[in-house]
């Protein structure tokens, strides 16, 4: 066999080229993580590491399981639209244990954030101008949050 | 990945006798293991925002909302409300404010003649996003179920998302120090609730849509109402339907 004489080097650059390869082969597996390029150029796992992120606003229907009643005075009024947390903030420890005793906001701050007159606001918004509307009285002498327009 | 002709028979013929759901479960229930097996079906989502523009009272409770949700560090918004002023003339000169996101509300600045209001503005979750396609190491990415989320793990903080955005929705975070955005609630809309800031908001301003859902009722929203996206000519594919959207909006 003439033909292997002269083949060495051939030889030595075809298992230099087989060696790159199996490198290759083995970085990238290494790299790459798992599952990689399943639903798209991206880590399947990522996308639970983004569910797992915790719950701060347990959501109306965990309110309305424990408050029926006032979920039933609210549905009467003008306020019904509004999920509890909108006002009360984000309650999920207490959805959780009810021990946790949520803390009630502030009512004038609370109503005037959404209420207080703003010239760039709806027109068909209701809104006053706390001064004039009241004297500095608190909104809860008049309206009941849950409840809040006169004669419902 | 490789499959050999017997398992792609036994998948194919598990599709074909099972339902796609009772497929996805079945290794979990032969496993023993059925609570483990995944019931949020990314397939069957195709996740969008609606957002009506005349409801918008611009009270900063989504922006409260989300911040407290998603722990969005303060001076930092994954989602904010926008004042707009349009002078009767000259119309071009428009006057946008959002002091803190609108995160405190807005002081009441009276003008005489034009028009006033507020735009709720948030992540698009564009279907063709700029974002997506400009990350170098693939940490942003368009889930199949609609969404735009980042892997945290991989992004490297280049900020080039954050230029690529057409809608200034990406900051990167100063502790993570990673590109953080709005996931639409990721964690909470896979367990059948709404986003914080649809949770929060009091006039039902922002709605949450599944345009694969046909009961939603986003499909008689979009066919009976005047819907803009933001900035259609750069054809991102934007997901935030809006009402109303005056022309003066960028």
């Amino acid at each position: 066999m003439r033909i292997w004489k002269d083949a060495g080097h051939l030889i030595r650059l075809a298992l230099l080229l087989g060696m790159l390869v199996v490198a290759f082969l083995v970085i990238r597996r290494a790299v790459i993580p798992e599952g990689f390029g399943r639903y798209g150029h991206f880590r399947p796992a990522a996308l639970e590491d983004v569910r797992a992120h915790p719950i701060h606003f347990a959501g109306r229907a965990a309110c309305e399981a424990c408050h029926p009643d006032v979920m039933e005075l609210k549905q009467k009024g003008k306020h019904a639209g509004l999920s509890c947390e909108a006002c009360h903030g984000p309650l999920a420890k207490h959805a959780e244990d009810p021990e946790v005793k949520p803390v009630l906001p502030k009512v004038v701050a609370l109503c005037s954030r959404c209420h207080e007159a703003n010239s760039a606001r709806p027109k068909w918004f209701p809104q006053v101008n706390t001064k004039e509307h009241s004297g500095g009285e608190s909104c809860e002498a008049c309206h009941k949050p849950h409840k809040p327009k006169f004669g419902e | 990945m490789s499959t050999n002709r017997r398992e792609f028979l036994t998948e194919c013929g598990k599709y074909l006798f099972l339902t796609s759901a009772a497929t996805a479960a079945l290794d979990f229930v032969i496993d023993g293991k059925a609570e483990a097996a995944p019931n949020y079906m990314m397939t069957d989502h195709w996740w969008a925002m609606t957002i009506d523009i005349e409801k918008c009272i611009g009270c900063g409770n989504c922006v409260r909302a989300c911040a407290e949700e998603n722990n969005v560090p303060v001076g930092f918004f994954r989602t904010w409300v926008e004042r707009y002023y349009v002078p009767d003339f000259p119309s071009t000169k428009v006057e946008v404010d959002s002091p803190n996101g609108g995160k405190d509300g807005f002081p009441d600045q009276p003008h005489t003649g034009g028009k006033s209001f507020f735009v709720p503005k948030m992540c698009n979750h564009c279907s063709d996003s700029p974002c997506v396609q400009v990350c170098p190491v693939g940490a942003t990415f368009e889930t199949p179920d609609g969404l735009v989320l980042v892997d945290e793990k991989y992004c490297i903080g280049c900020r080039y998302c954050v230029q690529a955005c057409p809608y200034g929705c990406r900051y990167i975070h100063p502790e993570k120090n990673t590109v953080d955005k709005c996931t639409l609630c990721y964690h909470r809309i896979s367990k059948q609730l709404e986003p914080a800031c649809c949770e929060a908001c009091p006039t039902g301003c922002r709605k949450l849509a599944d345009l694969k859902d046909p009961k939603d009722p986003v499909h008689e929203f979009l066919r009976v109402n005047s819907i803009q996206v933001l900035k259609p000519h750069m054809a991102t594919g934007a997901k935030a339907y809006y009402r109303g959207l005056d022309g003066a909006v960028r």
